[in-house]
């Protein structure tokens, strides 16, 4: 691992956020941290970055100015411009007119803020505002880049325009560490954290994960709740049996990523 | 089956601005439709015509059966995606003030949310304030439900129970409306409806959604360098795990990498829902 988090415990106030959980981030592809609100994935954002102290474990990271992070609420100046924003973020790193104006350039082209160069941060929509600092995270050309949640509430289409921003990033040999709550956006990952209550369900790549599913799977339809380990798919049921045999009338599937994620998190369920 | 809510090529102007153009949306007893569609695409307008909140410009909007009246609206239970729940209330509190607005004021605090009747909505995790909304939206058992978002935010096992909620509802003689961004929602839904500038540009199941779409999904050591040369040549690229999924013929991909000597394998999979719907609502880049 070359950076990252090894068996971190963390608190926030009186509750432990982090009981004891390894985030392994380096630039062969993408880490994404998925969970619910108050899994704690932005407790591991901040410590990776280190603004939250760990009580126990171990934390890589580079040098402070070679993170690009953007937090789940902020990022950039709502009363500045976007020119404005890139020019105070490209001061703050201190760098050089040549470098700023071909990534600035590089950063607009790619966000397709250029048309909005002039508009305060306020007045960009919600997608607008996410793919702008993440922008800025990437002007001084980071080796860590740590963005909290990117693209929570953010439409589709700006969605795919985020990604398309993170994944050069990476493909330029950024190590990136994402935190979401759309499990299908994990599967983008090369490395997937399935954090709930401060423990890490899963982890591994998307893969791992699929083939770790225990026991065996199934559908069938109906109104009521086959057996306890059942959730909604649709109109139909999707029933795990943890020690692999189905209930008659139930068919078996191939589990796909959906299934185990909610899989290892009623696993976690059984086990506690 | 009986039909609760229905737009007939409605639309809905503000000044020169068209918000909602000749839409067309039905939702049934018995089904939950998701309403797709970017920022600005005309959604929450749409609903706003359905529930009466705004007159349509033009067209027709019917609410079980008529134009959409106050007395309707009693017939429907909404959850936005801020929950509306009132902050400076408890759960008891935020229960009794929304049964009472609709008629109901001794309806006794469901099991469900019972057990944090004395906590402030506020003070409460935003899974557990989700499922408080949901409980009040159904205090007075509607036929209709609109939801947006509805489990935005929650873990996968929170998210789970929630849909099997939305499903009884559903099962129990309601119909559902569900607006959302996220993919993993609108798959739950029977049927779907796209908006895009103030139309619906598609409509129909997942599958129907997707209708044979591909993409080319590209294996290559040199993953890092394939991305870039595809992104920089304007295809529309996504990583996925170890693979790259791009939104172009699998022959003109193979093409670009070989002529940069780039050894990759490249097989033609299905689009899932995501891309068929960026696909939809994105004009084609040139080539």
């Amino acid at each position: 691992m070359r950076w990252g988090l090894e068996n971190v415990r963390a608190r926030r106030g009186r509750t432990l956020a982090l009981a004891g959980v390894t985030v392994p981030v380096d630039a062969s592809g993408m880490t994404v941290v998925v969970g619910g609100d108050g899994a704690g994935k932005s407790t591991c954002l901040g410590v990776l970055v280190g603004l939250v102290e760990p009580q126990a474990g171990a934390v890589h990271r580079p040098a402070k100015d070679r993170i690009g992070y953007v937090p789940a609420t902020a990022g950039l100046y709502t009363d500045l411009t976007v020119q404005e924003n890139l020019d105070f973020t490209a001061d703050a790193y201190g760098l050089s007119r040549g470098k700023r104006g071909q990534k600035a350039a590089e950063i607009m082209e790619r966000t397709g803020l250029a048309v909005a160069r002039h508009r305060l941060g306020s007045r960009l929509s919600g997608g607008m505002q996410r793919k702008l600092a993440v922008g800025l995270a990437l002007l001084h050309s980071p080796d860590l880049l740590v963005l909290d949640e990117p693209t929570t509430g953010v439409d589709p289409v700006s969605r795919a325009e985020l990604w398309r921003l993170i994944s050069a990033a990476a493909a330029e040999g950024t190590a990136v560490a994402v935190t979401t709550t759309y499990v299908n956006e994990a599967a983008r990952a090369a490395r997937v954290v399935l954090l709930e209550a401060g423990k890490a369900l899963a982890s591994g790549s998307p893969e791992d994960i699929l083939n770790a599913v225990p026991g065996a799977v199934g559908t069938v339809q109906g109104t009521e709740r086959p057996t306890p380990q059942s959730w909604r798919r649709g109109a139909s049921w999707r029933v795990w049996a943890p020690a692999g045999i189905l209930p008659d009338g139930v068919e078996p599937v191939d589990p796909d990523f959906d299934d185990a994620v909610v899989i290892a998190a009623l696993a976690g369920e059984l086990g506690r | 089956m009986e039909v609760l809510a229905e737009a007939r090529n409605a639309s809905r102007r503000f000044g020169a601005f068209t918000a909602v153009s000749g839409a067309d949306l039905l939702v049934r007893r018995d089904e939950v439709v998701g309403l797709l569609g970017a920022n600005g695409a005309g959604k929450t307008t749409l609903i706003r015509l359905l529930l009466g909140l705004l007159p349509p410009s033009d067209g027709a909007v019917c609410l079980f059966g008529a134009p959409p009246s106050r007395l309707a609206r009693r017939r429907v239970g909404y959850v936005p995606q801020t929950l509306g729940l009132y902050a400076g209330l408890t759960v008891a509190e935020n229960w009794a003030f929304t049964a009472a607005a609709f008629g109901n004021a001794s309806a006794p605090v469901p099991e469900q949310i019972a057990p944090w009747k004395k906590q402030l909505a506020s003070g409460l995790p935003l899974g557990t304030q989700r499922q408080v909304a949901f409980a009040v939206a159904l205090s007075h058992q509607p036929e209709l439900l609109v939801l947006d978002e509805p489990t935005s935010g929650v873990g996968p096992l929170g998210r789970a129970r929630l849909w099997e909620e939305i499903r009884h509802t559903a099962d129990r003689a309601a119909g559902v409306l569900v607006t959302t961004h996220n993919m993993e929602e609108a798959e739950q839904c029977d049927r779907l409806v796209v908006m895009a500038d103030g139309k619906v540009i598609a409509r129909g199941t997942a599958a129907e959604i997707i209708d044979g779409a591909t993409v080319a999904e590209v294996r290559c050591k040199d993953r890092n360098r394939a991305f870039r040369l595809l992104d920089a040549s304007g295809f529309s690229v996504q990583v996925h795990g170890q693979a790259l999924r791009v939104g172009a013929p699998a022959a003109t991909v193979g093409e670009l990498l070989s002529r940069e000597g780039l050894d990759a394998t490249i097989e033609v999979v299905a689009a899932n829902l995501e891309e068929a719907f960026v696909a939809i609502v994105t004009p084609p880049a040139p080539a």
